[in-house]
């Protein structure tokens, strides 16, 4: 069985995010960056899938810059075979045109699984493993608790969490599965996981030789970012409690308007 | 010509962060949550072994082809500070496992012990203990009384030992004992002796005001049967086997303190910000700031002595006197930095509802085992003095 998992670096969800002046990004000094936790449900599962089927193969596919080799080195160090980073310097791109690189090297591994976690922990855009799937043509099961490969990997069992209750569904493979948390424990990785990932050559390509002229396949463009606006302090009313009715009264419906 | 920055690196490299993200990941979740309950009962936390050698965590400094890591020494010193900012006995039982019932395996024995029981340590399937200190015997570990008398096939063993940390779940001990009192030193020799060897007994488990949960054991040698071909080394290397491995527990015990005092400052720096008196957070004021600040700072010196004592043992220089000191400097700032981190606590901080005062107690022991302050004062003497 070949597995791909989709992973992405993203800031540590622990880290104070400071947007800049210009609301164009954020302020990256300083920070420190980790692999979407999200993401380690689906690396997880990937490798308990490849641990119990044999002859198994697990690619992590990630699109981002030189920095985002040290969340495939985790990967590999919890047991994935091979890493691929599509490195894309300029400009962070719309997801969209991600999910278009991604899909374009997919295409070159013929995976029958394809897994990532249900959205990334800093933009919560959830968005990527939906087109991936669209773009291939492959179906697409979102926040997953349960994954069992049935029928010699012709088709999966997959178990997702509703609003009371869970939905059983079987789907067709190849497909695409975002992974929610429950889905597994993952795995710390160890220390000679990690000697192993270190002598491990991670795959890179430069997206513009993957898809030449990739930013027209953009949709959507990211006008700004801005803080939420601070809440103001709440009033507190003083005086007898006549007083403070009255107040209360005008000041629901002459300033809030509410009544 | 000098070259702005060149020859000198406060930055651990990709390897290091990798390997202290991971143990700090690990302790939180899997170390943290029981450390107070078994320092109340004592459990010795076994279940947290198998998983520390899952993840190679018992076999750092431990060769590869033995079933170590083969990691450096600043990695073993990041992993048993991580561990014991959690849990200060976790802390001790992992450093005990990597270098006290290893080390003199790996460096001085024979192949036959090496392939026979380092795998199963490195992997924390086995347990690992170390038998040096007697009742009559400590900071002068010359004088130990412990009696190997070779008899065909076998030594037989007689004596005490004490405060052998690991020593109520352990499964194979190294232990000093004497082949000819008359030698001194010189009559010192190490063996591996397995907790089923008949005449091997444990006497009872030392309570203790801290690191509690780290099976510490008073174990009795009564005629027991040693095979001759579990002498580490050669009859009389005993001696200096057991210097060798100090100097290395040194960093391990150097690294715990600074652990210890971290997990009790992170407690400290938190409860300041939340406790409010005179209407206002008590991190505002001065007293308390200075307690915080003091604490840091010692702190990030003592890691700094232990970074570079481990960094010397890399290089394959002598790191006695540089083990010492950062033994030395580390346990008693984690004395007084877990006094300050209770001290801010206040009342609550002399409860058992938070955990301040298990750091309090753990630290305490980091300026008496593997050698007291005293006796790191003395050999730093000795290096600087000669003699």
């Amino acid at each position: 069985m070949r597995i791909v998992v989709l992973v992405k670096q993203v800031p540590d969800t622990a880290a104070q995010i400071q947007i800049k002046p210009d609301g164009s990004g954020i302020v990256e000094e300083g920070l420190k960056y980790i692999l979407n936790p999200y993401d380690e449900f689906a690396v997880e599962e990937a490798v308990r899938l490849k641990e119990k089927i044999s002859s198994s193969e697990l690619f992590v596919l990630t699109v981002g810059l030189e920095r985002t080799k040290e969340i495939l080195r985790t990967c590999i160090a919890v047991g994935a075979d091979q890493a691929v980073l599509i490195l894309e310097e300029g400009e962070p791109l719309d997801p969209f045109s991600t999910a278009e690189l991604l899909a374009k090297k997919i295409e070159s591994l013929h995976p029958d699984l394809i897994l990532s976690g249900k959205q990334a922990a800093d933009d919560d855009m959830a968005y990527i493993g939906g087109a991936v799937a669209q773009r291939l043509n492959f179906p697409f099961v979102s926040v997953v608790t349960q994954v069992e490969i049935l029928e010699n990997g012709k088709k999966a069992k997959i178990k997702r969490q509703i609003e009371g209750g869970e939905e059983i569904i079987e789907v067709d493979l190849p497909c695409v599965l975002s992974a929610q948390k429950g889905l597994n424990e993952p795995r710390y990785p160890s220390l000679a996981g990690m000697m192993k990932a270190k002598k491990k050559e991670i795959e890179v390509i430069k997206a513009a030789d993957l898809v030449p002229d990739i930013r027209k396949f953009a949709r959507t463009k990211l006008e700004r970012l801005q803080p939420v606006p601070v809440r103001p302090a709440g009033k507190i009313l003083q005086g007898s409690p006549e007083k403070m009715v009255k107040d209360l009264v005008r000041f629901l419906k002459d300033e809030e308007k509410v009544i | 010509m000098l070259v702005k920055g060149a020859g000198i690196s406060f930055d651990l490299s990709e390897d290091h962060l990798m390997i202290q993200d991971m143990v700090r990941k690990f302790a939180e979740k899997e170390v943290s949550p029981g450390a107070g309950e078994r320092d109340r009962s004592m459990e010795f936390p076994r279940d947290i072994c198998s998983k520390l050698g899952e993840l190679g965590l018992m076999g750092v400094n431990t060769p590869t082809e033995y079933g170590g890591a083969g990691m450096d020494s600043i990695s073993y010193a990041i992993i048993i500070e991580e561990l014991s900012r959690a849990c200060a006995s976790t802390g001790v039982v992992a450093a005990v496992q990597n270098t006290l019932a290893q080390l003199p395996l790996y460096r001085f024995g024979t192949e036959e012990l090496k392939r026979k029981y380092l795998p199963d340590l490195a992997a924390g399937k086995k347990i690992g203990a170390y038998c040096l200190t007697e009742p009559s015997s400590g900071s002068d570990a010359g004088s130990l009384q412990t009696m190997a008398q070779k008899n065909g096939d076998f030594y037989f063993l007689n004596g005490q030992k004490l405060f052998v940390t690991n020593g109520m779940a352990a499964d194979f001990f190294i232990v000093y004992a004497t082949i000819d009192k008359s030698k001194g030193n010189k009559g010192i020799s190490a063996f591996v002796v397995e907790r089923t060897f008949p005449g091997f007994k444990i006497v009872r488990k030392e309570e203790m005001l801290g690191v509690r949960a780290s099976g510490t054991a008073q174990i009795a040698f009564e005629n027991c049967r040693v095979p001759v071909s579990n002498l580490i080394g050669e009859e009389g290397d005993g001696f200096k086997i057991a210097l060798t491995t100090l100097d290395s527990g040194r960093i391990s015990i150097a690294s715990q303190a600074v652990g210890i005092a971290q997990g009790a400052y992170d407690a400290a720096l938190k409860y300041s910000k939340e406790r409010s008196q005179f209407g206002k957070t008590i991190s505002n004021f001065q007293f308390v700031q200075e307690m915080l600040v003091d604490m840091i700072t010692y702190i990030e010196a003592a890691r700094l002595l232990v970074y570079r004592s481990s960094y010397l043992k890399d290089k394959g220089v002598p790191f006695s006197k540089e083990a010492s000191m950062a033994k030395y400097f580390a346990s008693t700032m984690s004395e007084k930095a877990t006094s300050h981190a209770l001290q801010i606590h206040g009342g609550y901080g002399y409860t058992k509802d938070y955990p301040v005062e298990r750091f309090y107690r753990d630290a305490r022991v980091t300026e008496i085992y593997e050698g007291t302050t005293e006796v790191q004062k003395m050999v730093i003497a000795r290096n600087i003095l000669g003699g």
